[in-house]
């Protein structure tokens, strides 16, 4: 039923609805930037996001994530730079005139009006008409699973059930653009983790553009299909998650998503299609060439800990591959068991440590290691990445 | 010994301490008042009889209680200047109450939406009329109000009037008077309500399309309302009784019960009306009490 939901409605119109032309984004956020006092929140973030995309802003607090969600939403006024929905330029239209509705972080759910009420209160505003209200709210209620819970209020209900009534009220106007501020952040993490792929669902079943503000990697990476990641009011990489993950565009970036080890490069060699970096911590390391050109800049050579393998031995040898696997001779420091996958700390010989994350695949850990075992932590060459520091 | 134990007595004290303030100084007191009201009254110290004496024995007391009427409730209740004083103290009440809400309101918005270092000044600035005498104030007021006065003075000389203004005596005076007093007694309860409540309810009222005006009206305003019941009480009951204010500011035509009663005390010497005249508005002040009371229950329970 709710898979043939009409896109446009009178909300929508009432607000002077904006379709992009073909091939156009939806919203275009042009040079955007924004101070307060002396302290520039937002600086210059220029940003293009097409319709029915589900993109994610992360950042740490204070990155400037929430203050540009907020000039999306009306609530700040940009200082510079155009935000273009549809075309149309809406940086200084206020809120209640823009085909845009957010989910506010701690739901800001009306504490007077029922949940009923509650996911009516936007429709009657847009002049609907009373029956099509009711067939609206009982079609929003029945989306967010709410039955039965029609005439509750706000405080009668759990913390998962007031997450889906503030989802359902910001649904029922059919926005253009949803916007969603730490939506999961006052769930517990199984709750969260349902209700991530219960969004993901709802937003591809209705076909809706979804911007979520984010300071949990994990969920940005989970939900989203592209992640603006946020620096101090700048927009240090915009990528998809793997992409993110796998080709951090900066040291910052790649120790922001996840865990990482780093090596401070001191000298290189071309050799070939490769690089051979000679680094403080882990004596020489061979690397494949970075896509874009290493210069006279310092940098560094960084590994995720799970593409580091670890054995008793040395390296299982491939054929015309031995000079390419990099060897990195140590003992066990620091063991940390996690269910899933152990992290082991390894003291390197050539003083430095590297953090080496490995599957528990087998339930009986006859293979595990002990602390102060002698160890080889070994990767390829492509499994490194080169970052400017 | 446990700690629970030894902190079980002064805690169950602490519990009792109210009734026990109550019952001293507020039951013992309305006990002497309405024994007063059923006395009759005689020129004699005290200026009433029946008078107890608990060394007379038990068959004086009991004729001594026999002796009580309710003469003094049928007086007032067939006397119009009762009723009259009654009514023109609750219209006095209404009209200064409503005028309190409006004016105190936007003051008290304002003040919420403050920069929260502004708040603390702004709080200071309402407060700090009090550390002047009450009656100073009025006198001030007398002398602003009064015919060559600095009102007078200002509109005289920016040629707004072409002679002096009576403002004195007017039942004008007297509402600037309440409302002056009794300004930051609607200002506080508001501003405690409105400072609490979340901003972001506003912005999503206006994020699902409400402009500013509903935005107050349907979010910003019911969610006010236990600030507002608390404001209104706060002003409307010590307004109904006001002595001071109308004495000073108002004229003499028409009197409030305040004023009357104050006549049957200490003019009159009628302990026994005047103490009847007291217990009646008791009881009409009582009724808005309970019912604010209620209402706050039933939102309570609603919870």
């Amino acid at each position: 039923m709710t898979d043939e939901l009409p896109r446009t409605d009178a909300a929508a119109d009432a607000a002077g609805d904006a379709r992009p032309a073909a091939g156009e984004p939806l919203l275009r956020i042009e040079g955007v930037a924004k101070t307060f006092g002396t302290f520039r929140a937002v600086d210059g973030v220029s940003l293009d996001i097409k319709a029915g995309e589900f993109f994610a802003l992360l950042g740490p607090s204070g990155c400037g994530k929430t203050t540009l969600l907020r000039m999306l939403a009306g609530f700040e006024a940009p200082d510079e730079g155009r935000i273009l929905l549809g075309g149309k330029d809406i940086a200084q239209a206020l809120p209640h005139k823009r085909p845009i509705n957010m989910m506010f972080q701690n739901y800001a759910l009306f504490p007077h009006l029922t949940v009923r009420d509650n996911v009516a209160f936007g429709l009657r505003r847009a002049g609907m008409a009373r029956a099509d209200i009711a067939t609206r709210v009982a079609e929003m209620v029945a989306l967010v699973k709410l039955d039965g819970l029609e005439k509750r209020k706000p405080d009668q209900l759990s913390g998962g059930q007031r997450q889906r009534v503030a989802l359902a009220r910001a649904l029922a106007r059919r926005p253009q653009l949803l916007l969603l501020d730490e939506p999961l952040a006052a769930l517990d993490k199984k709750l969260r983790e349902n209700t991530q792929g219960e969004l993901m669902e709802l937003q591809r079943r209705l076909g809706m553009t979804f911007i979520i503000v984010t300071h949990d990697q994990e969920e940005a990476m989970t939900m989203a299909s592209r992640i603006g990641v946020m620096n101090a009011g700048r927009l240090a990489q915009v990528a998809g998650p793997r992409e993110l993950y796998e080709a951090p565009r900066s040291r910052w970036i790649a120790e922001f998503v996840g865990d990482i080890n780093l090596f401070d490069a001191e000298s290189k060699l071309r050799d070939g299609h490769r690089l051979v970096i000679g680094t403080r911590d882990a004596g020489t390391l061979v690397v494949a060439e970075p896509r874009q050109p290493v210069g006279e800049s310092r940098f560094s050579v960084a590994i995720r800990p799970e593409k580091i393998k670890l054995s008793r031995r040395g390296p299982v040898r491939e054929a015309g591959h031995e000079t390419a696997i990099n060897r990195l001779d140590g003992v066990i420091a620091d063991i940390c068991y996690l269910g899933g996958t152990t992290t082991y700390k390894v003291k390197l010989d050539t003083g430095g440590m590297v953090q080496a994350s490995v599957a528990n695949s087998a339930r009986l850990d006859v293979d595990a290691y002990s602390l102060n075992q002698q160890i080889v932590a070994w990767f390829t060459p492509d499994d490194c990445v080169v970052l400017p520091s | 010994m446990s700690a629970r134990r030894i902190f079980a007595r002064p805690a169950r004290f602490a519990a009792i301490a109210p009734y026990v303030w109550m019952a001293l100084f507020f039951l013992v007191p309305f006990g002497f008042v309405l024994k007063i009201s059923l006395s009759q009254t005689a020129i004699a110290q005290p200026p009433y009889e029946p008078v107890f004496h608990l060394t007379a024995g038990w068959t004086a007391i009991r004729a001594a209680f026999a002796a009580l009427g309710f003469d003094n409730f049928r007086l007032i209740a067939s006397d119009d200047l009762y009723l009259f004083a009654y009514l023109r103290s609750l219209t006095v009440a209404v009209t200064a109450t409503a005028l309190l809400l409006l004016i105190g309101y936007p003051i008290a918005y304002g003040m919420a939406r403050l920069p929260k270092r502004w708040q603390a000044v702004a709080m200071v600035l309402v407060i700090v009329p009090f550390w002047t005498s009450f009656l100073i104030r009025i006198y001030a007021w007398i002398n602003i109000l009064q015919h060559d006065g600095l009102l007078n003075q200002i509109l005289l000389a920016l040629h707004l009037v072409s002679e002096p203004v009576v403002w004195l005596s007017t039942d004008t005076a007297m509402y600037v008077g309440i409302v002056y007093s009794y300004l930051p007694f609607m200002i506080l309860p508001l501003y405690a309500t409105l400072a609490k409540m979340e901003p972001a309810l506003e912005e999503a009222a206006s994020d699902l399309g409400a402009p500013r005006w509903q935005v107050f009206w349907l979010v910003t305003f019911p969610l006010s309302l236990p600030g507002v019941g608390a404001g209104v009480l706060l002003c409307f009951i010590p307004v109904v009784g006001e002595f001071v204010i109308p004495d000073l500011l108002a004229g003499s035509n028409s009197l409030m019960i305040g004023q009357t009663l104050w006549l049957e005390f200490f003019t009159n010497k009628d302990w026994p009306v005047a103490s009847s005249a007291a217990i009646v508005l008791l009881v009409v002040l009582l009724l808005p009490l309970l019912l604010y009371e209620r209402l706050q229950r039933r939102q309570l329970e609603e919870r």
